[in-house]
């Protein structure tokens, strides 16, 4: 088993070394990069604007480039938290605490060096999980059925939902949203047109990239035009000197990364506690294992590692269920299932066995890619701290740009950029009002085959809703929802909600 | 006014989700529902709308229970309100783009979407948003046109 996954992975780095993959793995880490270093630009919307533009490639160069972007802008997001206190990327949101205290001790270089040190040895840690973990969770869910699939959907959904931050109750509400939005356009079973009004445009439904770029790109410029602070640029002058960490900051530094690490890989494993909430419990625990927690906030090392290797090693193991089980845990993997069907892979457990080109090169991507970040951040760091300093308001006029023609190239429609705007105008009310829009993705890419398997289910069982619960699997998975449920509804009666609880302490 | 709003939020969420909920159900149910064991195209939605509009009232009874959330979408002192140069700016570069973009062609598309949303931050000049629409303009037609092969001609009947 463990012999397989070498000669696998060998046959990956084949694949992931052919010149134009190796070429589009650099093109996605630098773009991710750069989407990380810029303040005020999201990595899911990166990502919708350039799925559009990978129509064209082959599938594996594709996914490797897409899947590039989201673990590259880590390594650019933890620039933007360090030298300026801008917690634009959530991961690292908590690495500002003591990252920026940190920059103002003129030691950011330090903090930056730390967090390399961290984020190879976290991503080095999910990938083997990966490598490892994925083939044998897949050959488990090869046996599932359509009412399994749909009760283990109905937990990721759960978990993606409740787990983030803000309220469980907005968030089952946006999943419940976005499953609607999804299902927009013909259906599948019957032909018959759903919620079009007489709009054939909308017949094959609403585009995942419009509904994306609505929510993360529009949305978020009316909210952020005329009321972004300027960037503060006194410690934006840093040299690849100032990077390497004295032998007694790195001795400081390596118990935290591996905490950090094994929260990281623990969170990627629990479905919907991805890499935000898995930074926040690495810091929190950090804290309370220091004898001098008191120095956390003040420009602690240990604040900067363990937060930086945990979103490291769950970012890597993020792609674990999506790649095992075609289950998305957090709404950048909703994005990367949305581009797998889009290039006609169908995610679930036969894609490993079926696609081995597209699961072992990612996997070695991933090696290349974490490789190649080094020596983009590394001895090129002045390069990265010159562009913190682009303004917003040249920043936003340019996406609004890509945005536009990112949508309209999905389906050369510009029927979808205006869809984009009303989505984005909805986006801006749900902002307003507290929802999350994150697990609205989710519940968009996830509706329509929820509904597919739901149907079948019950169609298999003669319409027996008790084939969920008789099914030990499905009835296990179903357990596990409900105890979340029941976990939510005990935490609110304590008033101490669990994770949520954990992140806001961290920031006392 | 500030405040009354923050007091009254999930209020107004948990509204908005029973009328996303109700207006969603009776689009459903003019749609055939079928029966558990053959289930029309209504169905599905059906019991999703009833989901969503049940939690439309959950929102609104458990409000002001919830404390704010330091780190939540509308922290980092970001003011509730439209901004109304800024707004108009971003909708008329949209809008802009759909239009030129299917009257006129790519560049001219690019240039009116990027110039206007510039103009709508009150730091840019109308020489700052001409310099930066026309920069993205040329990086459009290279890259987009000529390198991806976009399907938009750069100007059209040219």
């Amino acid at each position: 088993m463990i012999w397989s996954s070498f000669v696998d992975l060998a046959h990956g780095f084949e694949v992931a070394l052919q010149p134009h993959n190796l070429l589009y793995c650099f093109i996605g880490v630098l773009i991710g990069n750069l989407v990380g270093v810029l303040p005020g630009m999201g990595v899911l919307s990166a990502v919708s604007i350039l799925l559009p533009l990978t129509f064209g490639m082959k599938p594996v160069a594709a996914i490797l480039m897409i899947s590039g972007i989201f673990y590259g802008a880590q390594y650019g997001g933890a620039i933007c938290s360090i030298l300026l206190n801008l917690p634009s990327h959530p991961p690292h949101a908590v690495t500002c605490l003591d990252g920026y205290p940190l920059t103002q001790q003129g030691k950011g270089g330090v903090a930056l060096g730390v967090t390399m040190m961290g984020a190879v040895f976290g991503a080095a840690f999910g990938i083997l999980q990966m490598m490892f973990l994925a083939p044998y969770i897949a050959k488990i869910a090869f046996s599932f059925q359509a009412a399994e699939i749909c009760s283990l959907m109905l937990l990721g959904l759960l978990a993606g939902s409740t787990l983030a931050k803000g309220s469980p109750l907005k968030g089952v509400a946006m999943t419940a949203f976005g499953m609607l939005l999804g299902l927009v356009g013909t259906d599948t079973a019957t032909s018959v047109e759903r919620y079009t009004f007489g709009h054939y445009e909308l017949a094959d439904g609403i585009e995942l990239v419009a509904l994306a770029l609505g929510l993360f790109g529009i949305a978020e410029f009316l909210r952020s035009v005329n009321n972004v602070a300027p960037v503060n640029t006194a410690y934006t002058k840093l040299k690849f000197r100032d990077m390497r960490p004295s032998k007694a900051e790195a001795k400081e530094a390596a118990l935290p990364i591996l905490r950090g690490t094994l929260v990281g890989s623990l969170c990627s494993l629990i479905p919907g506690t991805g890499p935000v909430i898995a930074s926040f419990i690495a810091y929190a625990t950090e804290k309370k294992v220091s004898k001098n927690p008191e120095k956390f906030g003040t420009g602690a090392i240990a604040g900067v590692a363990a937060p930086e290797a945990s979103t490291h090693s769950s970012i890597q193991g993020d792609f674990i269920p999506t790649m095992s089980l075609g289950i998305p845990g957090d709404a950048a993997m909703a994005l990367l299932l949305g581009a797998l069907i889009i290039h006609n892979i169908t995610p679930g457990p036969r894609l490993i066995v079926e696609h081995p080109d597209v699961f072992w090169g990612l996997v070695a991507s991933f090696w290349i890619g974490n490789l190649i970040l080094v020596f983009l951040n590394v001895p090129m760091i002045g390069v990265w701290v010159r562009l913190l300093t682009v303004p917003y308001r040249y920043l936003y006029p340019s996406a609004l740009f890509f945005i536009c023609i990112g949508v309209f190239a999905t389906r050369n429609s510009l029927f979808d950029v205006g869809v984009t705007l009303v989505i984005g105008l909805f986006g801006y009310l749900l902002l307003l009002l507290r929802f999350e829009p994150a697990p609205m993705l989710l519940g968009f890419v996830l509706g329509p085959r929820f509904e597919e398997n739901f149907r079948r289910a019950l169609n298999i069982a003669h319409g027996d809703l008790g084939t969920f619960v008789e099914r030990p699997i499905s009835a296990f998975f179903l357990a596990i929802c409900a105890a979340l449920i029941g976990l939510q509804i005990y935490a609110r009666i304590k008033k101490a909600r669990a994770p949520v609880q954990l992140a806001s302490t961290a920031f006392d | 006014m500030m405040k009354r709003f923050e007091r009254q939020r999930d209020y107004y969420a948990g509204a908005l989700m029973i009328l996303v909920g109700v207006f969603a159900g009776y689009v459903a149910t003019t749609y055939d529902l079928g029966s558990l064991r053959e289930m029309g195209p209504g169905f599905f939605p059906l019991i999703l709308s009833v989901l969503i509009a049940a939690l439309g009232v959950g929102i609104a009874a458990t409000a002001g229970r919830t404390e704010g959330d330091a780190y939540g979408p509308m922290a980092h002192g970001h003011r509730v309100g439209v901004d109304l140069r800024g707004w108009a700016a971003i909708f008329a570069g949209v809008v802009a783009f759909i239009a030129l973009g299917h009257y006129a062609g790519m560049a001219p598309a690019t240039f009116a979407c990027v110039f206007l949303a510039a103009i709508g931050d009150r730091q840019n000049t109308w020489r700052s948003a001409a310099t930066l629409a026309l920069g993205i303009t040329i990086v459009a037609v290279v890259v987009l046109a000529f390198g991806l092969r976009v399907q938009m001609p750069i100007i059209k009947g040219f």
